[in-house]
């Protein structure tokens, strides 16, 4: 993880003027802020197939024919995907790798920024890239794509046998697996999906189908010995290692922790398992019946359900906060241990949780403009655009990323002058 | 209901139809008859509840479905041919047989429920008891996936969208370098003109289906340039769910139409746009709106689902897309099942034809009880083999253009995908030497374009 304590805490508003940006370039696109708030960022347009980035009203030294996907990298470095003389590569504060492929694409972040990923083809062969290394090993087709936790390495579901147009038994005889650094695991399967690395990045899990009818999760190339109707993405326990995924038995979702049923419950739907940092606490949402939604904590559902959506889970280290996204037609609300913030939005995003465990803040929409919202408490200026709110190490403050009246701000505030 | 007579000319012509589609034959040499048993019994047993019993039970077998199948009225009123037929030869004779069913009694079953109804539920508009015919038909796929014995060619889409989430192999790659392709051919006519990327927070994710970026790059061209000219907010993601087709909704394999389902919404969610609005696309609207987020959980759409008939509605009714001047030739509005009899779409799709069009020529019948256009339901995705089937039981769509055109129409507008494929096949094999369009490529013809 990054380091945030040593960000600035103190200054309590920096800006950057973006109005004179539309002065200066033909389009600007949207813009991007840094983790620590001291960079925004866009793609702008300068000529005819001449694009570039600009960072705090300065453009990186050499334009591109084409830029997407810009993003920051979670140690303040700035990626993009460029493209020149039709080849394409990752460009970080403006200078690409030396490799260049024909495209590439989905950018991957270890959370310490250090390891940058992407898909990549070149000659209708795909490999991951890491910090502009291609595997040395390519293959015909590759979808689902992972990283560990530390960065180290990457993985995707790979295609290793060769079928035709129509070949449908070759194909369910199992053409894919999952590739690890390159290297594919012996067991072929029909399918692979989702992946997810262990804590510590030696094992990996992944969701198959053994044919068209029974699946499973594979660890390190090994099914489980059980098949389900079907299954979703699987997590490790981060401190035991074991693996737990949604399972589809007798027509119902449950929990299983390496093949075997954790939870008693079945649900309608169960999926986005998500642990506490010391794997006490394992939640995940649910559909306890037909067109209701909700949480359920260590297998017991939350009273409060909600009728169209429960997404974006999250969980303090310790268990004690749990909050989630929630949809009623198209009002969106916050659900905090089990209760519905009194505002309500039309737009929210990804809950943050306090290091303290403490607060929980939210970037909302409303009418269009967007703000921040601290246990239930609503920040009432009204902005053009919005980040995540970042709390400080400490709990005590928090850092706003905003867009006002074309202009960048970074501000520092006491909780408190939110929450009251 | 008594078995048809079968006479010579129709032997002759079955005989011509007859087709070895790999799929089905490989799968029924694998069959046993207890696997069949066993098969059957735990779809109907633990995958049907009230729904079928109540359809089963309440079927007074009185025929009134037959004159809603175009199947039934091309075949000169063949009973073999009427819905009720159908599952006579399929679904009724394995409960009755509590299972006990034959391999050749399955390749008839297979082949009746995927290439001989294109689930268009035209039948359950005349049912007196509201007998979805549909649904009871796609319990029958469901059995000959569990059996392993569907078509060929879709059974290879489906395997596509397992793999990829998409319905035509399109690679992770592909679709993004097309999209940026189509907007710097785009930016030839519309000098700024983006197709936003994964732009977060956008009103509207635009999402297609797979055809789209493999062979008919262009609607996606013109989709942009409507964006363009109405101002929309928009986006378009670059990361699978992209696609919103499904025909393992039509297979049967209602495991992959979850995965299918799940990835494209939750690929919106991600993106917090306030809703999707999709292309021309009639079976991706039924998978959307109604089968795939209801095996899912969710009652409704979690993110609202806009049909593009919708959405030009809403930007025609207020203003959004200036019309040089409307389209000079005389058109007829096909009606396609999935919108119109399980969206509803039936008055807006007549609002935007004629606020595009001079003159509109209503076809008879129109609006839920239009006749289909025997493409959807999956049939023309098994595939060339049921090509001359498809297109000789749909006779009756052709007379029915045949009096539109007669009326003056020329041009036929179709806001469907597999209407327009199904709607092509029809009118070459009969020469009704009409046009077909969509309706983006006739708002694209008429908007006002910068200079």
């Amino acid at each position: 993880m990054v380091d945030q304590s040593n960000w600035d805490w103190e200054t309590r508003e920096k800006t950057v003027p973006m109005d004179p940006w539309k002065d200066k370039f033909n389009w600007v696109e949207e813009p991007y802020a840094s983790p620590d708030g001291e960079h925004v960022a866009a793609v702008v347009n300068q000529d005819e197939e001449e694009f570039n980035v600009c960072v705090n009203g300065e453009t990186w030294e050499n334009p591109f024919e084409k830029i997407w996907y810009l993003r920051w990298a979670p140690d303040g470095r700035l990626t993009a995907l460029v493209s020149d003389m039709a080849e394409w590569t990752v460009a970080v504060d403006g200078v690409p790798w030396e490799n260049k492929f024909a495209y590439v694409w989905n950018t991957l972040f270890s959370p310490d920024g250090k390891n940058i990923a992407v898909a990549a083809q070149n000659d209708g062969m795909y490999c991951m890239v890491v910090n502009g290394k291609p595997w040395e090993t390519t293959f015909q087709n590759m979808t689902y794509f992972a990283m560990s936790p530390d960065g180290s390495k990457t993985a995707a579901v790979v295609q290793v046998e060769d079928f035709g147009e129509g070949e449908i038994h070759k194909f369910q005889e199992g053409c894919f697996t999952v590739a690890v650094d390159g290297q594919a695991w012996e067991n072929k399967f029909v399918n692979a999906w989702n992946m997810a690395f262990s804590a510590d990045g030696t094992k990996l899990a992944a969701e198959m189908r053994h044919n068209l009818y029974d699946y499973s999760i594979a660890v390190d190339g090994r099914p489980w010995d059980k098949v389900f109707q079907c299954v979703w993405e699987p997590v490790f326990h981060p401190v035991t290692g074991s693996v737990i995924a949604p399972v589809r038995t007798g027509g119902k979702w449950t929990l299983a922790q390496d093949g075997e049923i954790l939870w008693e419950g079945r649900f309608l739907q169960a999926w986005h398992q998500t642990f506490s940092a010391d794997g006490e606490t394992l939640a995940a949402i649910v559909s306890p019946r037909y067109g209701r939604w909700t949480v359920a904590v260590n297998g017991r559902p939350w009273s409060v359900t909600f009728s169209t959506l429960v997404s974006d889970l999250v969980i303090s280290p310790d268990g004690s906060t749990i909050a989630a996204l929630a949809k009623e037609d198209q009002t969106w609300k916050v659900v905090v241990n089990g209760a519905a913030w009194s505002n309500t939005f039309h737009m929210a995003w990804k809950p943050v949780i306090s290091p303290n465990n403490r607060h929980v803040g939210v970037k909302v929409e409303k009418q269009g403009k967007y703000t921040v919202v601290i246990n239930d408490r609503v920040w009432p200026q009204e902005c053009e655009a919005a980040w995540d709110p970042v709390f400080s190490p400490d709990s005590e403050k928090v850092l706003l990323r905003t867009v006002e009246n074309g202009q960048y701000l970074r501000r520092i505030l006491p909780v408190t002058e939110i929450t009251g | 209901m008594a078995e048809p007579a079968v006479t010579q000319d129709e032997k002759k012509e079955e005989e011509e139809q007859k087709v070895v589609d790999e799929g089905i034959e490989v799968g029924i040499s694998r069959l046993t008859e207890a696997r069949i048993e066993q098969v059957i019994n735990q779809v109907l047993n633990t995958e049907t509840g009230a729904r079928l019993k109540t359809y089963v039970n309440t079927c007074i077998h009185c025929g009134l479905c037959s004159e809603a199948c175009h199947y039934y009225m091309s075949h000169d009123k063949d009973p073999k041919w009427s819905p009720v037929g159908k599952v006579k030869q399929t679904l009724w004779e394995m409960i009755r047989k509590k299972g006990r069913v034959s391999p050749d009694f399955m390749r008839r079953a297979v082949e009746i429920a995927q290439t001989e109804c294109n689930l268009c539920r035209r039948c359950l508009q005349f049912c007196p008891f509201g007998i979805d015919i549909a649904y009871l038909i796609s319990m029958v796929r469901r059995i000959c996936h569990k059996l392993g014995i569907t078509p060929l060619y879709i059974q290879d889409t489906a395997h596509s969208h397992s793999v990829t989430m998409n319905q035509m192999w399109v690679k992770g790659d592909e679709w993004p370098d097309t999209l940026q392709w189509q907007e710097e051919e785009a930016r030839g006519e519309f000098p700024t003109l983006r197709i936003p990327l994964e732009k977060e927070g956008a009103d509207i994710m635009y999402s297609v289906i797979a055809p789209e970026p493999k062979f008919q790059a262009q609607l996606i061209y013109q989709a942009a340039a409507i964006m363009e000219v109405a101002g929309v907010d928009w986006t378009m993601p670059a990361d699978m769910g992209w696609d919103n087709s499904d025909m393992a909704m039509f297979t049967g394999d209602n495991e992959i139409m979850g995965r299918v389902k799940r990835t494209h919404f939750e690929l919106a969610a991600r993106l917090r746009v306030k809703r999707i609005v999709m292309g021309e696309c009639g079976h991706a609207f039924r998978s959307v709106y109604d089968t795939g987020n209801r095996w899912l959980g969710w009652s409704h759409p979690p993110i609202p689902i806009v049909h593009a008939i919708d959405f030009y509605w809403e930007l025609l009714k207020d203003n959004r897309i200036p019309i040089k001047e409307k389209y000079p030739e005389p058109v007829t509005l096909h009606d396609p099942c999935n919108v119109i009899r399980g969206g509803g779409l039936m008055e807006k799709a007549r609002y935007v034809a004629h606020a595009l069009c001079e003159t509109v020529v209503e076809m008879h019948p129109n609006r839920e009880y239009n006749y289909c256009c025997c493409a959807g339901g999956g049939v023309i995705n098994c595939g060339p083999p049921y090509k001359l089937k498809r297109v000789k039981s749909n006779r009756v769509k052709a007379e029915q253009l045949m009096d539109a055109k007669a009326r003056g129409a020329k041009v036929i507008i179709s806001p469907c995908h597999n209407c327009h494929s199904g709607l092509k096949d029809i009118k070459n094999y009969y020469d009704l030497h009409m046009d077909i369009k969509f309706f983006g490529d006739i708002i694209y013809q008429i908007m006002e374009k910068p200079e």
